[in-house]
């Protein structure tokens, strides 16, 4: 077991693009960290690098004590199960989980016990003579794992385990695979587009686009105080709301009408003409199921559409935003591997609501949970930076407002090229 | 559907004589006496079967000699050739490097050579370096001749094989050579032995090279040693015997194909990686 420090650490490809830009993230030993972000982020990237399948072009891999850039991947003693786990299709299941065993040449006796025991702790014992082409998705996730559990790695890499399953099982795999890691307590990488894993697994979560570290923060930092917009959109499922924001004095000015927020986040959004309010759909209810004495402002407007799903219900509103703030969305979209059809809101409403279509219906807000981001560089003004992890923007050294122009330029670049194609 | 089957029935039936009819004649013709062999009209059937024809042909030491020196040129040439293909073919199929699509053309361009064109140099050359009339003589060639078609086969083989497994077996501690024999080349196996009995089968009914570079039985091959089956009676060949060395050369060929033919299984790689 052995911590993972990832110092400053450079991918570039052949075209000298970086795939993985700076990226520092101390694992701790025994920590369940995620990498997660949208594809092309570099999260894969990252994670190849820190097993010895890809090359580091600068900075710094430890493993433990050790230092382990130019390492191969057999020296490294690190345990990975591939997205589609790389199964050895001659071999049973038993062979394939003691497959890392007999490279070791551990003698048969322990090969035996070792397998045996995996194959418990994960329920193959009536699978170990069947080849792999005989199992169901879950089957051979199981073997994937049992192939990593076997030997004493000094941490577990995991490439997206759970995209190749369905939902159900999904879940399931989830779980297990957060109460293997506890048990073991071992140090775990663990590489996702899916938010939702990334909230439920990690200890902590690092937030990457485009090859640079967004934020590196507990689920619940990352939520309540996301460092930008980008994280906050990604984190949250349904999405944060992008709202356009004018602030006076301590009111906000949003498309359907005031609200008041603290004096303290007034100040440090004062005098920068329109922002983006980011408000998550919980935050709002139905004026006529709240309590009285709960502490927030109203605003009515027209429902468009209800989804109803027992527990709760989300109501869409459309709102229209100026164009500088919808462009600003419109690229947090692509960013996300999204795409903005319209500007509305989603609201979040308790079940009993009796909220439908086409109402003009009173919805009250919590502003307290509020954020106002800068529509220009995305930064997040009203971050509570003592609960936000580390946000390496916000950083000594860091321009934010260079990084943000130096990306989208990237981006416009692959917007235009994938345009002329 | 009725009327349908009867179709397919009646094309089987049509193919199978039509591939195996000289097989039968040949086969019959090694059971029939050298009388009724020079019989004016004889049936298709032998009118007393004999096993003489075999006691001849296994009798004459030439044959013997030619028979060793055909699986031992034969073995060898696919051997090498397999071992060579299977490494270039990985090479080619992982492996991105400068003239990759040329060593590939190069190579078809070796099997677009018809061998005759070869055999007046080749006769030169090996009689200056010493390799005329040995098996070594005969090794390289055959091996050139199926090296391209095996590489061809092996890199379309390695190129459907998962990359992650290769990486899989490397991050489980094997070294890149381990990874390679331990799972690349089980999996690969199928086309191994397709490689393997296509060489094979070239090296042990090659003619034009084998009569061309030999000149004794010390390295000359059956199918070249056929032609030197004349008898007594230079108006009667002896057909019998030629049909019987035919019979006993054929087995062979047939044995091993049934043994390879178990290994050629498709979809081994199935089950590898979620599909």
């Amino acid at each position: 077991m052995a911590a993972i420090d990832m110092k400053n650490i450079v991918k570039k490809y052949g075209d000298g693009f970086p795939a993985v830009n700076d990226v520092s993230i101390d694992v701790q030993d025994g920590e369940f960290m995620i990498l997660v972000g949208p594809s092309g982020c570099g999260k894969s990237t990252l994670l190849r690098m820190i097993v010895g399948l890809e090359d580091i072009t600068s900075g710094d891999m430890v493993i433990g004590d050790r230092k382990v850039n130019d390492l191969a991947p057999k020296d490294r003693n690190l345990a990975m199960v591939f997205q589609n786990y790389a199964l050895y299709p001659h071999l049973t299941v038993y062979e394939n989980i003691a497959f890392p065993l007999r490279l070791a040449k551990t003698d048969d006796k322990t090969v035996d016990e070792k397998v045996r025991a995996a194959s418990k702790t994960l329920e193959l014992d009536e699978h170990l003579d069947r080849k792999p082409a005989n199992l169901s998705g879950g089957q051979r996730q199981r073997v994937a794992m049992g192939r990593a559990i076997v030997r004493d790695a000094d941490a577990f890499l995991f490439d997206e385990p759970l995209s190749n399953l369905d939902a159900k099982l999904r879940g399931q795999m989830r779980s297990e695979i957060a109460r293997l890691q506890k048990k073991l307590g071992i140090t775990t990488v663990y590489v996702t587009h899916d938010q939702t894993e990334a909230m439920t697994l990690g200890d902590r979560v690092a937030v990457l686009k485009r090859g640079i570290l967004q934020q590196l923060a507990t689920p619940r930092e990352l939520y309540d105080n996301p460092g930008n917009l980008f994280v906050a959109g990604f984190i949250g499922s349904p999405p944060m709301n992008f709202l356009p924001a004018k602030v006076e004095g301590t009111s906000v000015e949003l498309p359907f009408g005031k609200v008041e927020i603290s004096a303290e986040k007034a100040e440090r959004a004062a005098g920068r003409g329109l922002l983006i309010a980011g408000i998550r759909p919980e935050s709002f209810e139905d004026a006529s199921v709240v309590d009285a004495s709960r502490k927030g402002s109203t605003f009515r407007a027209k429902i468009d559409v209800v989804e109803w799903l027992g527990n709760t219900a989300y109501a869409y509103i459309p709102f229209e935003a100026p164009p500088e703030v919808l462009e600003q969305l419109q690229q947090l979209e692509r960013d996300l591997d999204g795409e903005t059809l319209r500007t509305q809101l989603v609201v979040s409403l308790d079940g009993s609501s009796r909220v439908a279509e086409g109402d003009d219906a009173e919805i009250w807000v919590d502003t307290s949970k509020m954020h106002l981001f800068d529509p220009a560089t995305g930064e997040n003004l009203t971050i509570d930076t003592a609960n936000a992890g580390r946000v390496p923007a916000l950083e000594q050294g860091h321009d934010p407002a260079q990084e943000m122009a130096a990306e989208s330029r990237v981006a416009d670049e692959q917007t235009a090229a994938a345009e002329g194609s | 559907m009725k009327k349908n089957n009867l179709g397919t029935g009646a094309g089987f039936v049509l193919i199978l004589v039509w591939c195996l009819l000289p097989v039968a004649w040949i086969i019959s013709l090694s059971f029939k006496s050298p009388e009724e062999t020079a019989a004016g009209s004889p049936q298709f059937l032998p009118k007393d079967a004999t096993l003489q024809n075999y006691r001849d042909i296994l009798d004459n030491p030439d044959f013997l000699d030619a028979l060793r020196n055909s699986f031992g040129i034969a073995l060898i040439a696919t051997f090498l050739s397999v071992v060579f293909a299977t490494l270039a073919a990985y090479a080619i199929a992982r492996l991105e490097f400068r003239g990759k699509r040329a060593v590939l053309s190069l190579a078809l361009a070796i099997a677009m050579f018809p061998v005759v064109a070869l055999v007046g140099p080749l006769f030169d050359m090996w009689r200056t370096f010493g390799l005329f009339n040995t098996w070594p003589g005969l090794i390289i060639p055959y091996m050139s001749f199926t090296l391209p078609l095996a590489i061809w086969t092996l890199a379309a083989f390695f190129r459907e094989i998962p990359w992650e497994l290769e990486q899989a077996a490397q991050v489980d501690g094997a070294t890149s050579w381990q990874a390679f024999r331990k799972v690349i080349v089980p999996l690969a196996a199928p086309g191994v032995f397709t490689a393997a009995i296509l060489t094979f089968f070239f090296a042990w009914n090659e003619f034009v090279l084998a009569i061309s570079l030999t000149s004794t039985t010390g390295s000359r091959t059956v199918p070249a040693q056929l032609s030197y089956f004349v008898g007594p009676d230079p108006f009667n060949p002896p057909y019998g015997q030629l049909a019987t060395a035919s019979v006993v050369v054929t087995v062979p060929i047939i044995i091993i194909v049934l043994i390879f033919q178990r290994k050629i299984v498709a979809g081994l790689t199935s089950g590898a990686v979620k599909g």
